[in-house]
């Protein structure tokens, strides 16, 4: 007789979804799925509102990430402004909003490796779920912790500093921004009282890469092999084929480094990418359209990022990348714990660049806003922290928004979670008859790499407890777990 | 004559969620207030939700109150204390309860500020600005409660029924 294991909805992942794992007679698994199960519909709820309110509005879809909505939102508005490409902002205007990304990556990652990554890794997947977790961290490495804390606070000034406020920032503005920095803000970020000033953020960020090397070192089997599978990678590069986390043209290349999107204009990204449908969950499934549905799927995010650019525009973190990718010979790397080792080295490249920003002139002084011919289209995309993220506005004649398509990073790494899923249920559920805490964290540490943040895809909210449902080949409940 | 203590206001939501915005709201009007009445030593902050270094936050402070909006079934709010609570399952990936910031700054900092949860009941948590109509009497009560609160020397003494 056959089972179903349902995981829902998972804990530390915003919003609602669920996993759900089939097992044969044998108890072997036969087939994992991460469901969303939640849905509302953004898209159309703007529809009918002025094109204008958009950075603000979208700050409604997300409590998490309202930064990187905010910023690809008024990237799409820039090109319905007239105010270019990507290309056309003013120094200022272009400075301020990279500062603000930056800010953004640098908390948001900060928050990811030292709350919910370094615990696992620390204590190990199947440790004690009373200490796992930061607060576990503190009593074992409290200088860790703490560093971890004041780097997402820093973060957080900046985007605050950048974006006017915490809630509902409208520094990004269509065609522009609506701030300078002072030059009081910029000297606390630059010469603040220790820890809050940028040449600690670097050296805390240089520290925390040296601390993961460490621990790689010391855990291969499972750094390396857990979550491993073969993947197309794809992200925004600058046109000199560098990192650039804020504007580009769009790469893919596959798991052994082939180029299979070749540096394209986002303008016309679909031509290139689609989104399939599948009848089991509410986030949809894209791919790359020359590829098909089975073979087109991608990753996106820090792993991506890494795999697509040929090199990382600051010193350190370019030092660090070498060292990274020596360590696949050069290819692609798909190991997906590896998402954590990237994902510092952009920490540190988002410290790096957020001094370069603060030591320019045009941060404090110059032109705010860009003024063009107005079009009724306008697409906006950016590398986000979890990835890359889509935002595709058309306005009327009413300057009212007609049409809005989002692609969220979450839902970009869709077919890459479920793989990952897929891969460690069959490693750690195959021919067990009882579901422990250490197996489900296994299968939630899979996901978690990828950092979802399921309130931007499904628009949920809220706090999660653990469900844990066992189901029979008939679709009968014989077991029920609640953390 | 002792210096006042040092109080923080701190609202957490989603403003453009309905009535998730209520504890943000609860803090807009308390501002013009307290510089009427010259509260200095009141300070206010207002995100969208809590977060690990919002323990760095409260660690120098002698009295913390976290604003939020309620689901539960309270009839108009809710103040009572926090206790420090470790707990995995109160804390999703990117958010955190005023529990857990407790802890975590018990933990960090060896400080224990004086923590207070003010829940105010909403009803209603679509994409929009506005607070539902429902809420306005609760808002109004816990608003009056806060003020009284913060003109009393006790401020968490002598809790009412409205103490948890």
């Amino acid at each position: 007789m056959g089972r179903k294991i349902t995981i829902e909805p998972v804990t530390r992942v915003e919003g609602h979804g669920k996993v759900t794992i089939h097992l044969d007679d044998q108890g072997n698994v036969t087939q994992s799925r991460l469901h969303i199960v939640e849905f509302r519909g953004f898209e159309r709820f703007v529809q009918g509102r002025p094109y204008w309110e958009m950075p603000v509005l979208v700050q409604r879809l997300c409590g998490i990430c309202p930064v990187s909505h905010h910023l690809a939102a008024a990237k799409a508005l820039d090109v319905i402004v007239g105010a270019g490409m990507g290309d056309g902002l003013t120094p200022t205007a272009e400075k301020m909003r990279r500062l603000m990304h930056y800010g953004q990556i640098f908390q948001s990652h900060s928050l990811h490796f030292f709350h919910l990554a370094a615990p696992d890794m620390v204590f190990g997947i199947d440790g004690d779920p009373a200490i796992r977790n930061v607060i576990g961290l503190v009593l074992t490495n409290k200088e860790l912790a703490v560093q971890g804390v004041m780097m997402r606070k820093f973060g957080q000034e900046i985007i605050s500093a950048t974006a006017g406020k915490k809630i509902h920032g409208t520094g990004a503005i269509p065609g522009g921004i609506n701030k300078h920095l002072s030059e009081t803000e910029r000297d606390e970020f630059l010469k603040g009282a220790d820890p809050m000033n940028i040449d600690k953020m670097i050296d805390w960020s240089q520290a925390a890469v040296d601390w993961f090397k460490d621990y790689h070192k010391n855990n291969k089997d499972f750094i390396d092999t857990y979550a491993d599978f073969p993947s197309n990678h794809l992200s925004l590069v600058r046109k000199d084929g560098a990192m650039d986390l804020y504007h580009g043209v769009l790469r893919a290349v596959d798991s052994e480094g082939k180029k299979i999107l070749h540096d394209v204009d986002y303008q016309n990204y679909l031509d290139y990418i689609d989104e399939e449908v599948r009848s089991w969950s509410y986030m949809k499934f894209p791919y790359l359209k020359e590829y098909g549905k089975q073979n087109g799927w991608y990753t996106v995010g820090p792993l991506a990022r890494l795999n697509t650019a040929d090199f990382i525009p600051s010193p350190l973190a370019q030092k660090e990348f070498e060292i990274y990718k020596a360590y696949t010979g050069g290819k692609p790397n798909n190991m997906s714990m590896h998402m954590h080792w990237a994902r510092l080295i952009e920490i540190l490249h988002s410290a790096e660049m957020m001094k370069e920003l603060l030591n320019d002139p045009d941060i404090v002084s110059g032109e705010l806003v860009t003024k063009g011919q107005k079009v009724n289209e306008g697409i906006g995309l950016l590398e986000a922290p979890r990835g890359t993220l889509f935002h595709h506005y058309e306005i009327n004649g009413k300057d009212q928004i007609s049409m809005a398509n989002l692609i969220v990073s979450t839902t970009n790494n869709n077919q890459p979670m479920n793989n990952a899923v897929n891969q460690v249920a069959k490693t750690w559920m195959s021919g067990q008859t009882e579901i422990t805490e250490p197996m489900m964290n296994a299968v939630e540490v899979s996901i978690r790499a990828y950092d979802p943040c399921l309130s931007c895809a499904t628009h949920a909210f809220g706090q999660m407890p653990l469900e844990v449902s066992l189901y029979n080949a008939n679709n009968e409940l014989i077991d029920y777990k609640r953390k | 004559m002792p210096p006042k203590k040092r109080i923080l206001i701190y609202a957490f939501g989603n403003p453009g969620r309905q009535d998730d915005g209520l504890g943000n709201r609860l803090v807009e009007e308390l501002e013009p207030w307290l510089g009427e009445c010259g509260y200095d030593h009141v300070e206010l902050e207002s995100n969208y939700q809590l977060n690990i270094e919002d323990a760095d936050n409260i660690a120098e402070r002698d009295i913390v109150v976290f604003v939020d909006a309620s689901i539960e079934d309270i009839e108009d709010f809710h103040f009572g204390l926090v206790e420090p609570s470790e707990g995995r399952s109160e804390f999703t990936m990117h958010a955190a309860s005023p529990a857990f910031i407790l802890a975590l700054c018990i933990k960090l900092y060896q400080k224990h500020p004086e923590t207070y949860l003010l829940q105010i009941r909403g009803y209603e948590w679509e994409f929009l600005e506005e607070l539902s109509t429902k809420t306005t009497q609760n808002l109004a009560s816990a608003l009056t409660f806060i003020k009284e609160r913060i003109t009393r020397e006790d401020f968490g003494q002598s809790l009412s029924d409205k103490q948890i």
